[in-house]
């Protein structure tokens, strides 16, 4: 009676347990039917064609120059701002600030700046740099926009690089006459650099796959162009993909597909850095 | 961290007055990139605030946030929110009926059963499906899960919610699941063992033990959940469709208000007209409703962290 009972709680322990992995596996599968999908409609228009062709409105001729080249002046210039800035600041609330009220605010800040919308801040975008700045809808208020919504993910990345570094190495660095910045420059900052370099990757790969701020501050559509300077207007592949997975066209479709295999080959290699220097830093041993 | 004085008085020479002024310019820079966190949020506001201001001297707030009508590009006009707001609302609840389950399931299998070996495999795998750009998600919805809800409901329309309420349901399960891990890990090991030793199964001490104890940070998860499901533009654009109505039907085409957002402004509205001024009035009221929801989880995770560190 008594060993009955007993039984019967460990069969639902069973069960729960089985319950709980088969639902965490789902997740890979998605994944799986996801990329069988994509690849599937995608694949038969993948050649080199695709990718140096400018858009089209016939299926056969389009290709994704003009997007290719507009995300990579993108993300240099997206990195080249938000890197620097992001880094700063995650250094000056790590190492630097004093424990007072706007530090707090700051922090707190961050934290919920995290949490907008994608959109509100091409919103942010559109006003402050396409209108009030009037950089146009050009690559340079492209990266603004999307350096303000990484800088919230870059510096809480880095500083969680930076708090990771034992306190010992500042000490010692200070024992010996250093300033702070002399310790940070020389002695935090090399320690802290692989878990910085992670999370700058991730930020980047966030922004190559972001399009509402895109599509807010009027990243065109249809451009046959390839963008020559910061002032020039553009187009991205994720605005690419969007415009042809919005036509009602069976065609247009595959050709999305065939843009979401690039963007999700960029973003995979992207990924795979980041963790292969991940894993290399805890392999050498900090 | 301790605070070390960069003037020793013993060596108050001029090359310790140069390293201090260059120390103290360094600092100032740095303090200013920290600062622009600031700045942004307070442009957001500001820019929301001063363009909304003007959309509701000729709407009347009552009527924008009462209205059960939302026509703004047609005739007869009419500016009543609701609608968009029912739309964001069906997509939450159809989001959250996927991520909440899911993500507290699967948070609970890598927290409490799974060896650190799964672990390895699993959690990667939430990160690759929550750095899946969101619009990847709404080509997904578009032609592969409303091909699959039409084949069992032939009444679905191209354009429906329940489509963009799976595919934003899986885009937020990888942080449902991440958070409540983190969650369930935050419990301490001693009262796990406490009610092992009292001849619990794994299950009650689960269910009965953990669970509770990570409540707080557990539900912080989910009011987070909701706010990035409410805020996702991309893939309700492309699947729920771009029809402003209050229906309970989730096979039918409804529009968000982001969806709404980026209609606007990818058509040729004439920029300071009542019509294009709407977008802000829409955006206000989504930094509003996302911002508060941010700021209550980030109240109780703060706390509940407090409690067992």
């Amino acid at each position: 009676m008594r060993s009955d009972r007993l039984r019967r709680r460990h069969a639902t322990t069973k069960c729960f347990r089985l319950l709980c992995a088969a639902v965490a596996w789902a997740g890979i599968v998605i994944l799986a039917v996801l990329l069988f999908h994509v690849s599937r409609e995608g694949i038969r228009w993948l050649d080199l064609q695709f990718l140096t062709e400018f858009p089209s409105r016939f299926p056969e001729q389009a290709g994704i120059k003009s997007a290719l080249w507009g995300t990579v002046w993108l993300i240099i210039l997206t990195a080249g701002i938000s890197i620097p800035v992001g880094v700063a600041a995650a250094i000056y609330l790590e190492e630097f600030s004093p424990k007072n009220r706007l530090s707090q605010l700051i922090e707190v800040n961050i934290g919920n700046l995290a949490g907008v919308p994608s959109i509100v801040y091409g919103i942010l975008g559109l006003v402050l740099f396409v209108r009030f700045l009037a950089l146009g809808r050009s690559v340079l208020a492209g990266s603004l926009t999307m350096t303000l919504l990484i800088l919230p993910v870059i510096i809480i990345a880095a500083r969680e690089a930076l708090r990771a570094v034992p306190d010992s190495i500042r000490q010692a660095a200070f024992a010996l006459g250093a300033t702070r910045w002399q310790a940070v420059r020389a002695q935090v900052l090399p320690v802290a650099l692989p878990g910085i370099l992670t999370g700058v990757i991730l930020a980047m790969s966030r922004a190559i796959g972001e399009t509402a701020p895109l599509v807010m501050i009027g990243a065109l559509t249809y451009v046959a162009f390839v963008p020559e300077g910061p002032m020039d207007a553009f187009t991205a592949l994720p605005i690419q993909i969007f415009n042809w997975a919005s036509r009602p066209q069976e065609n247009f479709h595959q050709l999305a597909a065939a843009g979401i295999i690039v963007l999700l080959v960029t973003l995979l290699l992207m990924n795979a850095t980041a963790v292969w220097i991940r894993q290399r830093a805890e392999r050498t041993g900090r | 961290m301790p605070q070390v004085s960069t003037a020793n008085p013993l060596l108050a020479g001029a090359s310790t007055r140069k390293y201090r002024t260059r120390e103290d310019l360094i600092r100032f820079v740095l303090f200013l990139c920290a600062f622009l966190s600031i700045l942004t949020t307070l442009s957001i506001i500001a820019i929301l605030a001063w363009e909304a201001y003007s959309f509701f001297r000729e709407v009347g707030v009552f009527d924008f946030l009462s209205g059960t009508r939302w026509t703004p590009l047609l005739e007869p006009r009419s500016f009543g929110v609701l609608p968009l707001v029912a739309g964001t609302a069906q997509i939450v609840v159809g989001a959250s009926l996927i991520a909440i389950p899911v993500g507290l399931a699967s948070a609970i299998y890598l927290a409490e059963f799974a060896s650190a070996k799964v672990r390895r495999v699993l959690k990667p795998v939430l990160e690759i499906l929550a750095g899946i750009p969101t619009v990847v998600y709404g080509y997904f919805a578009l032609t592969f899960v409303t091909p699959l809800i039409a084949a069992v409901f032939p009444s679905t329309q191209i354009f429906n919610a329940a489509s963009a309420s799976i595919v934003v349901g899986i885009m937020v399960l990888p942080m449902t699941a991440s958070l409540c891990d983190d969650a369930l890990r935050a419990v301490p090991e001693s009262l796990r063992q406490g009610a092992f030793a009292l001849g619990a199964t794994q299950f009650e001490v689960t269910l009965r033990v953990v669970l509770p104890a990570a409540l707080s940070g557990v539900m912080a998860s989910f009011v987070l959940a909701a706010s990035r499901a409410i805020g996702e533009t991309m893939a309700v654009t492309l699947a729920a469709g771009a029809t402003p109505k209050m229906t309970l039907d989730p096979l039918q085409s409804i529009q968000t208000m982001t969806a709404y957002i980026v209609q606007v402004s990818l058509g040729d509205t004439p920029v300071g007209t009542v019509e294009y001024q709407t977008i802000f009035a829409v955006a206000a009221l989504l930094f509003t409703i996302t911002l508060g929801m941010n700021v209550i989880a980030h109240r109780v995770l703060a706390r509940f962290r407090e409690v067992y560190e």
